[in-house]
């Protein structure tokens, strides 16, 4: 017989917790598990989960802090990402994100067979890929995420959406500018955009600064560059970034006080 | 039993306490006096002095007819409709020719001219009355009544059996008693939304929904109370307060992570009921949870069904707490 599967429980209510606990007992003749840690929301979870060995994580959607699909997407960047099962009480858009992409997941209250199967499904197929949760995540309306996510290798770093002033594309990284520093996160900067349209503009092929932190234009290049540009100032930042000019026009309008 | 179904005949009178139907006997009857000073005078500036003087004889027996309805207002209800508008009518009358033998002098208008324009002004008010009421007539506001009734969050239910579940083994006494509350609160949610409760009986169904949702949240919500000086045999729409809680708690204390205060307070201030809730307002740049207005919207609607414009629900945010006020007016009664 194999080891018995690391099973981690996220829920905010303690009674849904111990529920999921006396069912993974009830299940042991079928499918052995371990506990390998518990939390109450979701910032939790991001501090003890990735040093848990959890292999597979029973996730109630619905918690404060922060949203289990938001929650997903951070830990698949993971190296030992879990497999997750989503749980929910009632969340039909999210149902539909579920079924449509393949993501397995529970409704509460949950059976003891259908946790019993759901977690050797989960074993056997591991941890489900990030562009499926993403897309789950448009799809359950679930919004914008609040956080940024820097996987070390046993660890997540959170950086808030609200403190990134710009992000540019370089070569395969894209690096998060705040006022703290610099961070490198692995996603493309379309589905940035995308997903955060109305927090960040584009100035550049490769760069988007945070809308509210531009405070003005300024004359760049002239006689020793190539080509005379504009330069976006943002608060807080000595650094210029270039503008476009296919995105100029875009970004003048934004400012109507824009000098010249 | 007291419900918006008490109006049995189709052509009863409106009900004169409403502050509702005060007002639009005024709009209407200052309405009236206006147009006949329109069709009076053909220049503008007379025709303002005409409806000046007009009021004079105008405006003493209109407020003295509302008086006299609002004193007599439960009798000409249990009237039927020809007698109550008959009533009115001699009311009107009396009081018209009162006003002229006082004040005739100073206006200028013969006593026959005076006594027919109140009569024909009277008449038009009813027959307006008359429509306003057919227009929310009781079979259209049952029908709407019905389709407000108030509906608890599917979330809650489940969450609140997966709860019990977890109880069952540990503690089956109190996995009983949750169970005796949701079965209370389901009966309430699908009976007969069209009949007024006691507000003693609302406090008591509202206290349960707190147990349960206690359970679930444990130390995270911490109510509190003030019901010491609730009214407790006034009368209100059934399910007007569950909702308002359940509201405090979804958006106020299950996105937080800490302890948050919910507060119930029921009073009485004068002959009105007043009702406060309170919970902490969610931190700025929360993501917003959807269904907020919903609810309000629909208890909004239902308490204008019941009370006409006599009652109001504020919401607003003061030092970190979000606020529903709820105002209605005090009747007293065995639901």
């Amino acid at each position: 017989m194999s080891a018995p599967l690391r099973v981690f429980i996220a829920d905010d209510e303690a009674p849904a917790r111990e529920r999921m606990k006396s069912l993974l007992a009830d299940i042991r003749p079928s499918v052995a598990t371990s506990l390998a840690g518990e939390a109450a929301n979701g910032l939790e979870v991001i501090e003890r989960l990735p040093a848990s060995g959890a292999q597979v994580l029973l996730l109630d959607i619905q918690m404060p802090g922060m949203g289990g699909l938001e929650l997903a997407r951070h830990l698949a960047g993971l190296q030992s990402a879990p497999a997750i099962v989503f749980v929910t009480a009632h969340d039909r858009h999210a149902v539909e994100a579920f079924e449509l992409n393949a993501l397995d997941y529970l409704m509460k209250p949950v059976r003891a067979e259908r946790l019993a199967a759901a977690l050797k499904k989960a074993a056997a197929a591991g941890p489900a890929p990030r562009e499926r949760l993403e897309r789950a995540g448009e799809q359950a309306h679930a919004g914008a995420r609040e956080f940024f996510s820097v996987s070390e290798r046993n660890r997540i770093v959170l950086v808030p959406v609200g403190e990134v002033l710009y992000l540019k594309a370089e070569l395969k990284y894209v690096t998060l500018r705040t006022k703290a520093g610099e961070h490198l996160i692995e996603e493309p900067l379309v589905s940035i955009e995308r997903e955060f349209a109305e927090r960040f503009v584009r100035v550049h092929r490769n760069c988007l600064v945070a809308r509210g932190a531009i405070r003005g234009f300024e004359r760049g290049g002239g006689e020793t560059e190539e080509e005379p540009h504009w330069n976006v100032v943002l608060e807080g930042l000595s650094e210029r970034l270039p503008v476009s000019r296919r995105q100029w026009p875009a970004l003048r309008a934004l400012l109507p006080e824009a000098r010249e | 039993m007291v419900s918006i179904r008490q109006n049995e005949y189709p052509n009863a009178l409106p009900d004169f306490r409403n502050l509702g139907v005060v007002a639009r006997i005024l709009l209407v009857a200052n309405l009236l006096a206006l147009a006949a000073a329109l069709v009076r005078e053909a220049e503008p500036g007379r025709v303002l002095e005409a409806f000046v003087q007009s009021t004079v004889l105008v405006e003493p027996p209109l407020l003295a007819t509302l008086v006299l309805l609002l004193a007599g207002a439960p009798l000409l209800r249990r009237l039927p409709w020809w007698r109550g508008c008959a009533l009115v009518l001699a009311l009107v009358l009396a009081l018209s020719a009162g006003a002229h033998a006082l004040l005739g002098a100073i206006a200028g208008v013969g006593l026959v001219r005076m006594l027919v324009l109140a009569a024909l002004a009277t008449a038009l008010v009813l027959a307006y009355l008359w429509l306003h009421q057919r227009a929310y007539s009781p079979a259209l506001a049952e029908a709407r009544l019905q389709a407000l009734q108030a509906r608890i969050r599917p979330h809650f239910l489940f969450n609140s059996l997966n709860a019990v579940l977890a109880l069952m083994r540990s503690d089956p006494k109190r996995a009983e008693r949750t169970l005796e509350d949701l079965a209370d609160l389901f009966r309430a949610l699908m009976s007969d939304g069209r009949n007024l409760v006691r507000v003693a009986d609302e406090i008591g169904l509202i206290e349960r929904y707190a147990a349960i949702e206690q359970l679930r949240l444990g130390e995270r919500l911490r109510m509190s109370w003030e019901l010491d000086e609730a009214p407790v045999d006034a009368l209100l729409p059934p399910l007007v307060l569950q909702p308002l809680l359940e509201n405090a708690i979804y958006h106020g204390v299950e996105p937080g992570t800490g302890t948050s205060d919910v507060l119930v307070r029921v009073e009485r201030r004068g002959n009105r009921v007043h009702v406060l809730v309170e919970n902490p307002a969610p931190p700025p740049g929360a993501p917003p949870r959807h269904g907020n207005h919903l609810a309000l919207d629909n208890i909004r609607e239902r308490l204008m069904l019941f009370f006409d414009a006599d009652a109001r629900l504020e919401t607003g945010e003061r030092d970190g707490r979000y606020r529903v006020e709820l105002e209605m007016p005090y009747r007293a009664g065995r639901a």
